[in-house]
């Protein structure tokens, strides 16, 4: 296979997976972000305490989120049908992928929320704030930077989880890699296609964690230690007193 | 201002109970400031998140400037419109301050303003001035990581203004903060509470707390109070634990022929020398053991323990003369007479029990 050949494989396979996945995170954040907030409020001790919506939410979401993503797509048809209009194709594929993240990603929230501080909670009640307040002004607000990290993941989830989708011939970069790359032994291909996502990976978690530390270093302060796991991008500001950084000298 | 009648908190875990307040009646009246002091587990927290309803009491009432609050609670464990309301007219500090680290130290302020609904300009307006109130008007852009302490309960204490309350609560304020910090929130707290009328309850470990702002203080122990009055009251009260914790005096008699007395000076006398004054009318040497005297809303107020020369039974004409001069006097041991005479040890067994609340 020439690159001529390869190209616009791949440029149409990545807009596919861009599609999928931009579409089924968008949909995952929107439904999770509720769905985790609702889990932690309705948790005993919680501000709207109610063990049996917990527990019934809590199994519809430990149920899907068992199930192995090809076997949810399967079970998901009449449902996708429904909804898209379609099973099959870039539209048939978001459902079940939205669908497998939400849970996923509320998992995630419900941890990131449930970190924040409960005299925070206290503190809003105390001032007469409703639980609605609580949830938009303390909870939300509090844990951004927690829940960004969380929907990074999710959507790096989400592109492994799409290259299953090639099963209903939704297209994308996963897809290229096992059709092309696997089963007609396009070596070459499917080495550029994982190159591909492992660039479209590190940029997507670069980004999620840039995000993620700017919002938590307005928080915390430039004071507080950070871990660096990474010795590039030394901040731009990083005028600060000389006694301010051993750990920078590394 | 504040009034708790038969408040009960009962605690309901595994199977297990656990009574938290046990029917407390509490009186704050208007512009004082009142202390509850006890140890840890005692009932202090509890009672004053009953006062805002942040805990339910499972009985008693609770009555805030004029309304029962435990009649707007309604059943559910969520709180309906107008306890809502209400708890904005209550303020509240926090022993861990409880600011919103994402935002500055201007929308921490406003915060209770937006959930007010007040519009964008009254609130940056109300805030600056509050933060200007509590001395931190150059903070207004920072953020809560970048101030101290004692700056950071500023900014508790200018947010729990922001919806003019009548009342604060202070829940262990100063509790995580060093003694100079305490000092200068304190006198924060007594400053607002001359300036604008301010109710001010607090609750604390910390008997310097009491002893530096309080007008009024309980003592709690087990979910119950045990004293409550003013502090001249308190002091007035013989065997007062409170006002021998708040003025702790110590020190054994040097020899069982000798006669130790605890005097208490409140109210006109503190201000007259009367100790020389006895010294000299009968002509006796006077040892002090120990000593706790403060000044207390300008006046000076105390105990003293002291050591006269002789039993009982021969100064019983000086310590006529100290109770004469409105002096109110304790004699440490008299209580087993029979016990101080037989053996010198028993003496200092029977002031264990004075010297023991003296250290709580």
């Amino acid at each position: 296979m020439t690159w001529s050949e390869m190209r616009p494989l791949l440029e149409q396979a990545s807009w596919d997976t861009f599609y999928m996945v931009g579409w089924s995170a968008a949909i995952a954040v929107a439904a999770g972000l509720p769905l985790g907030i609702v889990l932690v409020l309705t948790d005993r001790g919680g501000l709207l305490s109610n063990s049996l919506v917990n527990k019934v939410l809590g199994q519809i979401v430990n149920i899907t989120r068992s199930m192995p993503f090809i076997i949810l797509m399967v079970a998901l048809l009449p449902f996708t049908k429904a909804v898209a209009g379609t099973t099959i194709g870039r539209e048939g594929a978001i459902v079940p992928l939205a669908i497998s993240a939400i849970p996923f990603f509320a998992r995630l929230v419900e941890t990131s929320v449930r970190e924040v501080d409960g005299g925070l909670v206290e503190a809003v009640q105390s001032m007469g704030g409703s639980t609605w307040t609580v949830v938009r002004k303390v909870l939300v607000p509090e844990s951004l930077p927690s829940l960004i990290a969380g929907a990074t993941t999710t959507v790096v989830a989400l592109i492994g989880y799409s290259a299953m989708a090639g099963a209903v011939g939704a297209g994308g970069l996963g897809d290229i890699a096992t059709r092309y790359g696997y089963l007609r032994f396009e070596t070459e291909l499917m080495w550029i296609t994982v190159a591909i996502l492992a660039v479209v990976i590190s940029l997507i978690q670069f980004a999620g964690d840039y995000a993620a530390r700017s919002l938590h270093r307005r928080g915390r302060g430039s004071t507080a230690p950070r871990l660096r796991l990474l010795k590039a991008s030394p901040s731009p500001k990083s005028a600060e007193p000389l006694t301010g950084g051993p750990a920078k000298t590394s | 201002m504040i009034t708790t009648t038969g408040l009960t908190k009962v605690y309901r875990s595994r199977g297990r109970e656990i009574t938290a307040l046990d029917g407390v009646d509490l009186h704050v009246g208007e512009g004082e400031v009142y202390g509850v002091i006890g140890q840890s587990g005692a009932g202090k927290s509890s009672l004053i998140r009953c006062v805002n309803l942040l805990e339910r009491p499972t009985s008693g009432t609770v009555t805030v400037d004029g309304q029962d609050l435990t009649a707007l609670a309604g059943r559910g464990p969520r709180a309906g419109k107008e306890l809502r309301a209400a708890r904005s007219r209550i303020g509240m500090v926090f022993q861990h301050f409880n600011l919103l680290s994402t935002r500055t130290v201007q929308d921490n302020v406003e915060l209770p303003l937006e959930i007010l609904g007040h519009s964008g300009r009254a609130r940056s307006r109300k805030a600056l001035e509050l933060l200007d109130l509590v001395g931190l008007a150059d903070k207004a852009r920072a953020y809560p990581s970048q101030l101290s302490g004692g700056q950071k309960q500023r900014v508790g204490i200018a947010r729990a203004l922001a919806g003019d309350p009548k009342v604060l609560l202070s829940d262990e304020a100063t509790s995580a903060l060093d003694p100079e910090t305490t000092r200068s929130i304190l006198q924060l707290l007594r400053d607002l509470n001359r300036s604008l009328g301010l109710t001010v309850l607090l609750i604390t470990h910390e008997m310097d707390v009491v002893k530096t702002v309080c007008d009024s203080a309980a003592l709690m122990a087990d979910g119950r109070i045990v004293e409550s009055g003013t502090v001249s009251e308190l002091l007035a009260t013989p065997g007062s634990e409170l006002a021998a914790a708040l003025f702790p005096v110590s020190g054994d008699a040097s020899d069982p022929g000798r006669t130790v007395v605890d005097v208490t000076f409140h109210g006109d006398a503190a201000t007259r020398p009367v100790i020389s004054q006895l010294s000299r009318t009968y002509n006796i040497d006077i040892s002090i053991l120990g000593a706790a005297m403060d000044t207390v809303g300008g006046r000076q107020i105390g105990r003293m323990r002291i050591e006269l020369p002789g039993r009982f039974e021969e100064n019983v004409v000086p310590i006529g003369f100290l109770r004469e001069q409105g002096l109110q006097v304790e004699v440490a041991d008299r209580a087993a007479p029979t016990v101080a005479d037989r053996a010198a040890p028993a003496v200092a067994d029977c002031a264990a029990p004075i010297v023991k609340e003296g250290a709580k």
